[in-house]
């Protein structure tokens, strides 16, 4: 299992469009991928898990991805990140 | 037999094609037990794949009529559609509840519309919720076996008729197909007859029931000049409309000649005409049509497209683009107008019990000022691309304006500090809409650079008719003397120092003002870019000593809208 946490940096947290594309690149591999925040967690690859969890600017998120593809879905995710500006 | 339904026209020309019903059907859900919730999700997982199936194609479609930007709409909802979660959830309530699909996914949708509205401080996350929304709608209608109309999958000439048509409807509509509007409900303001003018297809808006006279399919006249619906009409109702549309397109092609030409009246006095836009896009229609200016750039656009409010550097652009594409012709840009009927989602102003007459454009401006600042600035970078005036609106007291006036001036100042280069040939002016400044016009006059009436509020202000309100639609009475001779004053005022007074309102293209207008000695007429050729093919035609005299006799002897009317049709029959 690969297991990432991350620090939200975007102003809006993940809400707004780099969500989408957050949901996107989740969607992409087979791997069961999770979002933890506050207790909660949800199906990264769920839009609307993700945006009920009502990320904001600041939170620190736990991202798990588990099954064949782990290593290059967490690579995926780790990029998608740095690339909306989301966090790090 | 024929059958004939008037309504409003709104906007000028003929159509003769089917019928095209854009109304919800009805999906009322009920909430039944079942015996096999296997097969229930199964008819999910169905109604599911058929709606993908359809969003995919409505997205292709939409790509090529309205553009990839437009189209990303259609994206959110395919993921909506596919999302795992909810997925998991609707089946759960099927199997836990025994339930019917329907209901279950109304129930789940439900509580996901729920927890996103509730995010008041998060719009983006209320738009998802409209998008839930739309995505369950063709969910349901999957399930219930009901047709959902599919504006921008039309593939054939159509006259769109609908209850009312908002801009998320004319959004998804291939303009190519679409031959006319008719609505129940609305006026010449509301936005199915200000779509359809830039259109140039006929509309006619207020007929009351037309979505229960027509179905899918029939075929209709609409007579755009008249206000009148033609259902089902006679060979004889057809040769008819053959004849006039014939004459309109011929008249249409004479317009068409006086696209390069000056404007001027029979007895050679020059005038201007601008058109109106709302984004630089608009900026085309204005060129094609002859426009020798933009008379009004509402910038109110560049706030509502957006989720969130836009930077000074996107404002710039769009500036940029509008002072450039005029070519060093006049380009008068209305500062924010956000209020009254236009809502800003992320910036939360509060309900109120009388929006037009609240919190709205300069007051808004005043207030929130750093909001006006970033526009000012980009616009003021934006002035040496062009010839930019720049109008503020709402303006009642000279306070207001004196206040906005110091604030542009010292963002002026701030940026030739910081070195930018901004031109020194700006003209500052006001937006007369409230009676107030009308009355007043001589004082501004000293200070403003010119005027811009904008009649529509300058109508319901004076009338005190809210213009969204049928039942005192009555009110609406452009001609007026008591509204003639507020414009007047303004014009006088104007001329009086020196100064220019235009016209940015609905009344300014309209054929029955223009020559009370080059009466009363109106500079500047700005218009929908569709009016411009008809207007100047009319100023041609008038002489304006004739016309002072019309306005004179309107100002000083009439006692009413419809005597004016008389008295324009008695000077201006040939």
């Amino acid at each position: 299992m690969e297991k990432h946490e991350f620090h939200i940096t975007a102003e809006t947290g993940i809400h707004a469009r780099p969500a989408t594309m957050l949901v996107q690149t989740a969607g992409k591999y087979s791997s069961d991928i999770m979002l933890e925040y506050n207790g909660k967690s949800v199906n990264l690859k769920s839009i609307m898990g993700v945006m009920s969890l009502g990320v904001g600017q600041g939170a620190d998120v736990t991202i798990t991805a588990e099954g064949e593809d782990e290593a290059e879905a967490m690579d995926g995710i780790k990029a998608t990140m740095k690339s909306e500006g989301l966090g790090e | 037999m024929s059958k004939k339904i008037t309504g409003i026209a709104a906007s000028d020309g003929y159509a003769h094609a089917k019928v095209y019903r854009l109304i919800e059907p009805d999906l009322t859900v009920e909430k039944i037990k079942v015996e096999d919730p296997k097969a229930e999700i199964e008819r999910l997982n169905r109604a599911i794949a058929e709606s993908q199936t359809e969003i995919e194609r409505i997205r292709e479609i939409a790509v090529e009529s309205l553009g990839e930007e437009e189209a990303q709409v259609f994206d959110a909802h395919a993921m909506i559609l596919a999302d795992p979660e909810m997925a998991e959830q609707v089946e759960e309530a099927i199997n836990n509840e025994g339930i019917n699909a329907e209901a279950a996914y109304e129930e789940v949708t439900n509580n996901f519309v729920t927890l996103f509205e509730a995010m008041e401080d998060n719009p983006y996350m209320q738009e998802r919720a409209a998008d839930i929304l739309d995505v369950r709608k063709r969910v349901l209608a999957s399930l219930l076996g009901v047709d959902l109309p599919n504006p921008s999958t039309i593939n054939e000439e159509v006259v769109i008729v609908a209850h009312d048509l908002t801009p998320s409807d004319t959004a998804q509509l291939n303009k190519d197909f679409v031959k006319a509007f008719v609505t129940n409900i609305g006026g010449r303001t509301s936005h199915s007859a200000i779509m359809a003018r830039s259109l140039e297809i006929p509309a006619i808006v207020g007929t009351g029931n037309i979505s229960k006279e027509v179905s899918n399919g029939e075929m209709v006249i609409v007579d755009g000049i008249e206000g009148e619906v033609v259902i089902d009409p006679s060979e004889e109702d057809v040769t008819t409309y053959n004849k006039k549309a014939d004459e309109f397109a011929e008249l249409k092609a004479e317009w068409e000649k006086l696209k390069d030409e000056p404007t001027v009246t029979a007895d050679g006095k020059q005038l201007e005409l601008a058109g109106n836009i709302g984004t630089p896009r608009d900026l085309e229609a204005v060129l094609d049509h002859g426009g020798e200016a933009v008379g009004l750039y509402r910038t109110e656009f560049l706030y509502m497209d957006s989720q969130e409010l836009p930077t000074e550097d996107e404002q710039y652009e769009a500036y940029k683009e509008v002072l450039e594409g005029m070519n060093g012709q006049s380009v008068v840009v209305r500062t924010m107008d956000i209020g009254g009927d236009k809502e800003l989602p992320y910036l939360d102003l509060p309900d109120e019990m009388n929006p037009f007459l609240g919190y709205r454009a300069i007051r808004i401006s005043l207030d929130q000022d750093e909001i006006f600042r970033t526009q000012l600035r980009a616009l003021l970078r934006a002035s040496v691309h062009g010839n930019l005036r720049i109008m503020f609106p709402m303006i009642a007291t000279l306070q207001e304006f004196r206040d906005a006036k110091a604030i542009y001036e010292e963002e002026k100042e701030k940026l030739q500090n910081e070195g930018v280069e901004v031109s020194e040939s700006i003209q500052v002016g006001i937006m007369v809409e409230i009676p107030a400044a009308a009355v007043l016009a001589d004082q501004f006059a000293k200070e403003v650079d010119f005027f811009s009436l904008g009649t529509n509020d300058l109508i319901q202000y004076s009338m005190a008719a809210d213009r969204m309100n049928e039942q005192v639609s009555y009110l609406y009475q452009p001609y007026n003397p008591s509204i003639l001779r507020l414009i007047k004053n303004v014009i006088d005022a104007a001329h009086a120092e020196g100064k220019w007074a235009g016209m940015c309102g609905e009344v300014a293209g309209d054929q029955t003002a223009v020559p009370l207008l080059v009466g009363m000695g109106l500079d500047e007429f700005s218009m929908s870019a569709t009016s411009i050729l008809k207007t100047r093919s009319l100023m041609k035609r008038l002489d304006s000593s004739k016309m002072e005299e019309l306005a004179d006799k309107a100002l000083n002897e009439a006692t009413s809208n419809e005597e004016v009317m008389a008295l324009v049709e008695e000077y201006t029959k040939e």
